[in-house]
């Protein structure tokens, strides 16, 4: 199955999106100016725009601590994104959230769950709410190779498989948690296996093949909206940077310096599509212009967050409650 | 005739018990709002069976056995326009159910910046005091005061849980209610309206006194309400407030009560580390410490778990000879 020229255009474009975000991301985290703990998704927007890409405007989603491609996969506008990295009072979640909880609800996102496996039983209710109204909307939910030995995996497949909810459970498998190869934490390797047991489709793809993730995503969006239930999705993938940019891991290496060279070489998503673009309906032109409207958006998301406020000290408690009548509580001004 | 339209209708009342006005308010508020969803497991059994047979399976949902997760599923579905009431029945199954409700329920409203708004319910209920054994009869609310982001409400009378059961369902914010199942037979007045709704935060006076100011938490008042009464015989005035909400908690009016009576008695079932009564006697010695007549004195559980035997579980939890005791300890 082929995309649509359009399509094909816009999945080019947040691809390149999440990989300019992040390159400049790092660059601005190595020079001190995004605080905390940034986890670039390089090397998996194959994975998580082709997923995206499959979904309607109003569908939900949820997410990860490797969190900064989420948005923009559904299409999020970067300002917000980059301000927040900042910690500024114009980022997208207020400078509350930062770089692992990018959660822009303004294109579906309920939430970026930092807690392993967190996301899964929200992504659950989500679809439960949604047979609940009875809407048609579908909620994508993404997690990794880690998340899928907690707890919350088996007990929300379960409950998705007995009511048939419109769950699209997505696994980001980049095939470390951290440093935990697949084979020191699975038991049986196969991700994609292990929906058999709840009674759903279990489909594997290759992650780095944006089209094969679209095509696979869109038929569990397809069976999701009939009424037909879950699917889990197993992507193939790799993370080409550090778990944590600049994390200093000791001892042996536990991945070779030549397997990633290998995957960034070969199994790079970006390249790997654009070569099938050019292939097919793209000229470089055309791609030129996708590309350097890119760079121009990062640009200006930067300019825009480094201009931008951080909160002040009085906003503190701002968010805490829906009714702020009933805060801060006693001794609160002395604490502070 | 506008002013007839406005006009308040009349505040009937009908005698009930607490686990009655409990079901009565899940039944108003499923009818109320069609947002409003029950998810819990055997839920047909304790009372729930009325809803089961009065709401359809999109309404009342029957949980499989999976605490954490269906806990963080009531969580998406209230993020994703719908109010539940989760039961999580017995409320040693909180801690299964703890990291949703403090990293994803008490939390994403902060970290998305007010992006997202988490309008859950969860009931809890506290079995303890019947030979249930130590997992089966935790009173863990003092875990959870510990959270920002949460309220957290433990009424005592029928009229109460009816009207705050009520005001935790039209919350936006994630409301605990933790049951003492020993006030489920209590009967009492309750108001008939389908909106009586006891606003969330405010303490309650049961009895005006004036020479000590006693504090009980949930089933700690009914032996409050009658250490009361018996001290009355002899002359000593009590001064009973209710919190009715542990968080946030209505500091005023037990400051005040305290600027009164110089004297202070805390009563609760929970342990006594770091528990509410801890909190609420440091934030007398901070800013009502000049009101002391006396030192604050604390009756709760002691530093041990509950026993099975109930030779033993008899000396956990403080009775009414002992808050009399210190009531007459302070004169």
């Amino acid at each position: 199955m082929s995309l649509t020229k359009g399509r094909d255009s816009e999945t080019y474009r947040r691809m390149l999106r999440i990989r300019k975000f992040e390159e400049e991301g790092t660059r601005l985290y190595k020079a001190g100016k995004i605080p905390g703990a940034f986890h670039a998704s390089i090397g998996q927007e194959g994975t998580i725009v082709g997923a995206c890409i499959a979904l309607c405007d109003s569908d939900a989603m949820t997410g990860t601590h490797r969190s900064h491609g989420h948005p923009i996969g559904k299409g999020a506008e970067l300002k917000a994104l980059m301000a927040e990295l900042m910690g500024k009072a114009t980022g997208i979640c207020k400078g509350r959230g930062g770089s692992m909880h990018l959660a822009d609800n303004s294109v579906g996102i309920i939430g970026e769950s930092a807690i392993v496996g967190g996301g899964i039983p929200l992504a659950t209710g989500c679809g439960l709410s949604a047979k609940v109204r009875q809407t048609d909307q579908v909620c994508l939910c993404f997690f990794g190779d880690g998340a899928v030995n907690q707890g919350t995996f088996h007990e929300s497949l379960n409950m998705a498989s007995l009511w048939k909810l419109p769950v699209i459970y997505l696994c980001e498998n980049n095939g470390y948690a951290i440093t935990t190869s697949i084979a020191r934490s699975h038991g049986q390797p196969n991700i994609a296996k292990r929906a058999e047991a709840y009674g759903m489709p279990g489909i594997a793809v290759d992650g780095q093949d944006v089209r094969e993730v679209y095509k696979a995503t869109s038929e569990a969006v397809a069976r999701a909206r009939r009424g037909d239930g879950p699917t889990l999705i197993e992507a193939k993938t790799y993370r080409f940077d550090e778990h944590q940019v600049g994390l200093f891991i000791p001892g042996t290496p536990y991945r070779h310096a030549e397997e990633v060279e290998t995957n960034k070489k070969l199994r790079d998503p970006l390249l790997l599509f654009r070569r099938a673009l050019l292939d097919t309906s793209f000229s470089e032109a055309e791609l030129h212009e996708i590309e350097s409207s890119v760079v121009a958006e990062v640009r200006d998301a930067i300019q825009f967050a480094e201009a931008s406020p951080f909160p002040p000290a009085s906003a503190l408690y701002d968010y805490m409650y829906s009714n702020p009548i009933l805060y801060p509580p006693q001794g609160a001004t002395s604490a502070v | 005739m506008s002013l007839a339209i406005n006009k308040p209708r009349p505040d009937t009342m009908v005698q009930m018990t607490f686990l009655d006005a409990l079901v009565q308010a899940q039944i108003e508020e499923l009818e109320r709002d069609e947002r409003v969803i029950v998810m819990g497991e055997d839920i047909a059994v304790y009372g729930g069976g009325k809803l089961v047979s009065r709401f359809d399976e999109r309404r009342i949902w029957s949980m499989p056995i999976s605490e954490t997760s269906f806990t963080g599923v009531g969580i998406g579905a209230a993020m994703t326009g719908l109010r539940p009431i989760v039961d999580l029945s017995i409320a040693s199954f909180m801690y299964l159910a703890s990291d949703p409700i403090i990293n994803q329920a008490s939390k994403l409203r902060y970290m998305t910046g007010g992006q997202v708004k988490v309008p859950v319910v969860f009931r809890c209920c506290m079995y303890y005091g019947s030979s249930l054994a130590a997992q089966h009869s935790d009173r863990p609310y003092p875990q959870f005061l510990n959270v920002p982001g949460l309220k957290i409400i433990s009424p005592t009378s029928p009229a109460d849980i009816k009207g705050l059961l009520k005001s935790a369902v039209r919350d936006d914010d994630p409301v605990l209610i933790f049951e003492d199942t020993k006030l489920w037979p209590v009967k009492g007045e309750v108001p008939t309206d389908p909106d009586h709704l006891v606003p969330i935060g405010k303490a309650e006076i049961k009895r005006a006194g004036s020479d000590v100011t006693v504090v009980a938490i949930g089933g700690a008042m009914r032996l409050a309400m009658d250490a009361a009464k018996d001290l009355a015989e002899e002359g000593i005035s009590i001064e009973l407030i209710d919190p009715r909400t542990l968080k946030p908690l209505d500091m005023d009016t037990i400051m005040a009560s305290v600027a009164k009576t110089g004297r202070l008695v805390l009563v609760e079932n929970a342990h006594r580390v770091a528990n509410l009564s801890s909190e609420i006697a440091a934030l007398i010695a901070e800013e009502g410490f000049e009101s002391l007549k006396k030192p604050i004195r604390r009756l709760c559980a002691p530093d041990v778990h509950v026993p099975f035997s109930p030779a033993l579980e008899q000396h956990v939890f403080p009775g009414k000879a002992q808050i009399v005791a210190a009531v007459k300890g302070l004169m």
